[in-house]
């Protein structure tokens, strides 16, 4: 028992950067009916602003300290923080320590001022070129962001740690009951799970109960006839690009403690959020989520070891596997609806 | 000839024209020049274009006729691969049997990844072939270990059986004792060198031959449905044909290109490993094809060409080079040209791929060959009438978009 629940929590934060992505990959395509093969990149480069501020809070002036002295006795130089200096001592480390969570606040409006420039720039004048022409282009902007990043901050995994207080697991068991040490779950991957269930409620709410939501679900349901109705449906998708580059971007950056980010992870992730976005069904909010969650808990099973003793490689595939039984048997999906991609 | 018409027949020959004087041609700068690096006839070089060539003409056939947009490709590149170099350990050297076997094995292999596949159209088709592609590459790296050697890659060791090789028979691929990597006349004309080989030139026979056939296979009724399928699947099946069993056959012929391209990429270098599977190179093969002109017959042998090209000579473009250009500017401007360029050259030219590839699909949705005729028809705006629609038929929109 304690195993099985060791490996849904185990699933759970992989489940949950691949149910964010899928969301804004979903949202985009059943708003703008815009494949979107860069999403994984948009994933990447939240990552990347969790970087970025690490790295300007760790600006750092050297000064030497006459009090101390290194081995060769010679005055030892310290490197001080901007911040630091700036904003007091306790401050400015707190800064440092925090600055993962901090980037969210910073890569949300940078995200989706982003999505703004490739909506208004780029996607808009593919709305009625062939899906293929669609997929090509966002493809070729994927290998464009990805090279950019790897200009600037290099080819390498960049560990970008998470605040000192959440380093570390806690016994996950003793608290629903289960005998000490049975259940160790690291704090971070409870957070990063906590944090995409309230970003995939926020967006379902957002959607559900606004007015700006509604005018969005009437267009993704009709868009004529909401045009028809003098309601500027473009804008309204032009925003909703942007919130869900801002989803795939703070989706990146709480992820950058459990995998320190490099120029590919995205499209590492892309390939396998779209697997989660075609079993979900194109164009279901929920089925995103739910295979999502779903392929992520599958995945962290599968890697179990006795399961690897029956079907060796398992692990590895379990994800297509899935994919391509559920196209088969379920052509729409888990929860997709009649007509879309299909015609 | 060759039951071509006329006009294809003296397209062919142009062709084949072009790929025998490739050594020539690629060699246009004299040695010691300042533009030399940009010469592209060393073999290594000619042989990817000519199996990169074979790669995506054979992708042509199934997208560009079909529209069907497959992101596995990679996977029968791979399998090509790992056959040859079987045939290697088990009989000999000889490039001969491993080819057959490559273009076999990957045709049941797309066999088999087709049948299920194209049960689905659009994105959803897209999606399949990138998962099996996916699911080889994973297994090819982990559990496959036994059969592809995991990380390292399958090579050929000195324990191997090798029953067929003889005491002499050469110990790098050969066909019947043609050494593939040897080259049969360097001959330097004034300051220029040229390399004839042998690999290249049995690629460039094989591409010949393969673009004969994709030729073929564009003017065969048979091709004329694929165009088809591509053009309204629904009406076609309401005409009462089945075209399932067109798609296959485009698939399992597609298919069987890609292993023939991964069987002389270990042909020439008798090498295989698992990174060959991976989507990125699936990936590879829609760029060339659509960088040059899907549905055309020359574009995807073009596209193939360009990134090659640019893989190998703009990825050599390093500072010292830069400084070389530029260095009779001001020292201000030489340092901010070379900045800028630093973009688009060397380690990054991946970057320059990426905006081209945008660009090609943003403004020549018909690629490389679209903006040559362009060109064309810009100087004899008089002859109106499109001469060339036969060979490029107009893309249209695909029944799964």
């Amino acid at each position: 028992m304690d195993a099985i629940i060791l490996q849904v929590l185990n699933g759970l934060d992989k489940g949950s950067a691949y149910a964010l992505i899928a969301l804004g990959l979903t949202l985009i395509f059943g708003t703008l009916g815009v494949v979107n093969f860069a999403h994984g990149a948009l994933f990447m480069l939240g990552a990347f602003c969790a970087v970025t501020l690490q790295r300007l809070f760790t600006l750092s002036y050297t000064v030497i300290d006459e009090t101390q002295t290194d081995f060769l006795g010679n005055p030892k130089k310290v490197q001080i923080p901007y911040v630091e200096s700036w904003f007091g001592e306790d401050f400015g480390h707190w800064l440092i320590d925090w600055s993962v969570p901090l980037a969210v606040l910073f890569a949300i409006p940078v995200m989706i001022l982003l999505g703004f420039i490739l909506e208004r720039g780029l996607i808009k004048h593919f709305y009625k070129r062939p899906h293929a022409d669609q997929i090509l282009v966002t493809f070729g902007l994927a290998i464009v962001l990805q090279e950019l990043i790897k200009y600037f901050f290099g080819a390498n995994p960049i560990p970008t740690p998470a605040p000192e207080v959440f380093q570390g697991s806690f016994d996950f068991g003793v608290l629903i009951g289960f005998p000490p040490n049975a259940i160790i779950y690291p704090y971070w991957r409870m957070i990063y799970f906590v944090f995409s269930l309230l970003i995939i409620a926020m967006v379902f709410g957002f959607l559900q109960f606004t007015t700006f939501g509604m005018v969005v679900r009437a267009g993704m349901a009709d868009r004529e006839t909401v045009g028809l109705l003098g309601i500027n449906i473009d804008r309204k998708f032009t925003i909703m690009f942007g919130i869900a580059a801002a989803v795939a971007g703070v989706a990146g950056v709480m992820y950058t403690p459990i995998n320190s980010p490099n120029y590919h992870m995205g499209m590492d992730f892309l390939v396998l959020s779209f697997v989660v976005v075609v079993v979900g069904g194109m164009g279901s909010l929920p089925g995103a989520v739910l295979a999502g969650f779903l392929l992520g808990i599958l995945e962290a099973f599968a890697s179990m070891n006795w399961i690897k003793d029956i079907i060796p490689g398992i692990d590895q595939i379990i994800i297509y596997l899935i994919a391509i039984v559920i196209l088969l048997t379920r052509p729409r999906g888990l929860m997709g609806r009649k007509g879309v991609m299909e015609e | 000839m060759l039951g071509l018409s006329k006009k294809d027949t003296r397209f062919l020959l142009i062709v084949i024209a072009l790929t025998l004087l490739t050594p020539i041609l690629l060699q246009p700068f004299p040695e010691g020049s300042g533009l030399a690096q940009f010469n592209a006839g060393y073999p290594d070089l000619m042989q990817r274009f000519a199996i990169f060539g074979i790669f995506a003409i054979g992708f042509n056939i199934l997208f560009g006729l079909t529209g069907y947009l497959s992101f596995g490709h990679a996977a029968f590149l791979g399998v090509g691969s790992y056959s040859v170099v079987w045939m290697y350990k088990l009989l000999s050297y000889n490039i001969l049997p491993g080819l057959i076997l490559a273009v076999i094995v990957s045709g049941i292999f797309a066999l088999a990844i087709g049948y299920i596949s194209l049960r689905r159209t659009g994105i959803y088709f897209s999606i399949l072939t990138l998962a099996f592609a996916q699911m080889s590459f994973n297994l090819a790296y982990s559990v496959l270990t036994p059969l592809t050697n995991g990380e390292t890659g399958l090579q050929v060791y000195t324990d191997d059986p090798q029953i067929l090789a003889g005491e002499n028979s050469p110990t790098s691929p050969h066909l019947f004792g043609i050494v593939m990597r040897d080259n049969f006349w360097q001959p330097s004309v004034g300051g220029w060198e040229f390399t004839f080989n042998y690999g290249y030139y049995f690629c460039a026979i094989v591409a010949i031959l393969a673009f004969y056939l994709s030729l073929r296979i564009f003017r065969s009724p048979f091709g004329m449905m694929l165009r088809a399928i591509k053009t309204n699947q629904t009406r076609l099946n309401y005409t009462g044909l089945h075209s399932r069993p067109y798609t296959l056959a485009a698939f399992v012929i597609s298919g069987m290109y890609a292993g023939l391209a991964g069987g002389l990429l270990a042909a020439m270098d008798p090498l295989a490993g698992a990174e060959r599977m991976q989507w990125t190179a699936s990936g590879e093969v829609v760029l060339m094809t659509i960088l040059g002109g899907a549905g055309t017959l020359m574009g995807p042998v073009l596209g193939a060409g360009f990134i090659k090209y640019f893989e190998n000579i703009f990825s050599k473009i390093n500072d010292s080079v830069l400084h070389g250009w530029f260095g009779w500017m001001p020292d201000g401007m030489e340092d901010a040209i070379i900045s800028v360029s630093h973009f688009f050259v060397g380690k990054s030219w991946h970057l320059t791929l990426g905006l081209l590839f945008m660009l090609v699909v943003i403004f020549l949705p018909g690629g490389l060959v679209e903006g040559g005729q362009r060109i064309a028809r810009m100087f004899r705006r008089k002859k109106t009438s499109d001469s060339d629609a036969e060979h490029h038929p107009k893309p249209a929109p695909h029944v799964g978009e």
